[in-house]
């Protein structure tokens, strides 16, 4: 099964709703409420990220039998140093997006201790697309 | 510890969520930086911050966080009162500083998350 949601930028007053639809969906399925909270934090740190540092962008969600697939790719800046950005307590986030709580360079770090898998790939004046992979079943 | 019974000890107002103050709270988070919030891994879990915006219940939303208390006189926003009923998370609000409330239930007894 496949979901897409567009992202808008700087909207915060909407960021987030894909991860909460995608929850919703989720939990119909009857996914594991642990698991869950795994897909929908690293969905929702993503989720922000595109908000507040990229032109807009897209989610999609893959559901099968054993995975949770996410993709997350923006149209914007794009990150020059991928390492860097990985990095606990780096951030490049403005003084609004630090108002709403975040930017306080812990989200890569989140999505990557939330998820199975985390590629990340960049172009600078492009944009970036995460793969975010969830394992559904906790063997 | 109930809900209940954290509003008596905070002298908080509860502004949504009012037919769930029997539930039970085991530890408590404190903080108005939401990246912090989302590494939370804790069952029954209080949180106490001073941050008000939609965010803030988007972010315990995803967090599977159903109890908030706003400190320091901050008043939530008709839309993030309407997101918390929409997702049965109970809003408080007190007047104490993020301080006094942690020591004060840290006082009465419930935990920290570490």
């Amino acid at each position: 099964m496949r979901f897409e949601y567009t992202i808008e930028a700087g909207n915060f007053t909407k960021a987030g709703d894909a991860s909460s639809s995608f929850k919703k969906i989720l939990k119909q399925l009857n996914v594991d409420p642990q698991i869950i909270k795994r897909i929908v934090v690293s969905l929702y740190e993503g989720e922000v990220n595109i908000v507040a540092h990229a032109n807009g962008g897209k989610v999609i969600c893959d559901v099968d039998t054993s995975r949770v697939h996410m993709q997350l790719i923006d149209i914007g800046p794009g990150i020059p140093d991928i390492a860097k950005a990985m990095q606990a307590g780096y951030s490049t986030a403005s003084a609004k997006v630090r108002e709403m709580g975040f930017g306080a360079g812990m989200g890569l770090q989140n999505i990557k201790n939330n998820a199975d898998e985390l590629i990340i790939k960049s172009e600078v004046g492009v944009g970036t697309q995460l793969t975010i992979i969830v394992n559904l079943n906790k063997e | 510890m109930n809900l209940k019974e954290v509003a008596t000890i905070l002298n908080a107002e509860v502004v949504c969520g009012h037919t769930k103050l029997e539930r039970d709270v085991q530890a408590v988070f404190a903080s108005d930086l939401m990246s912090d919030v989302l590494t939370t891994d804790s069952e029954k879990l209080l949180l106490l911050t001073g941050l008000v915006n939609i965010q803030t219940i988007r972010t315990s939303e995803m967090s599977d966080i159903k109890n908030i208390v706003l400190v320091r006189n901050k008043k939530a926003s008709p839309e993030m009162i309407a997101l918390a009923d929409e997702n049965r998370i109970v809003i408080m609000q007190c007047s104490y500083s993020m301080y006094k409330a942690c020591g004060l239930l840290f006082q009465n007894g419930i935990n920290p998350v570490y």
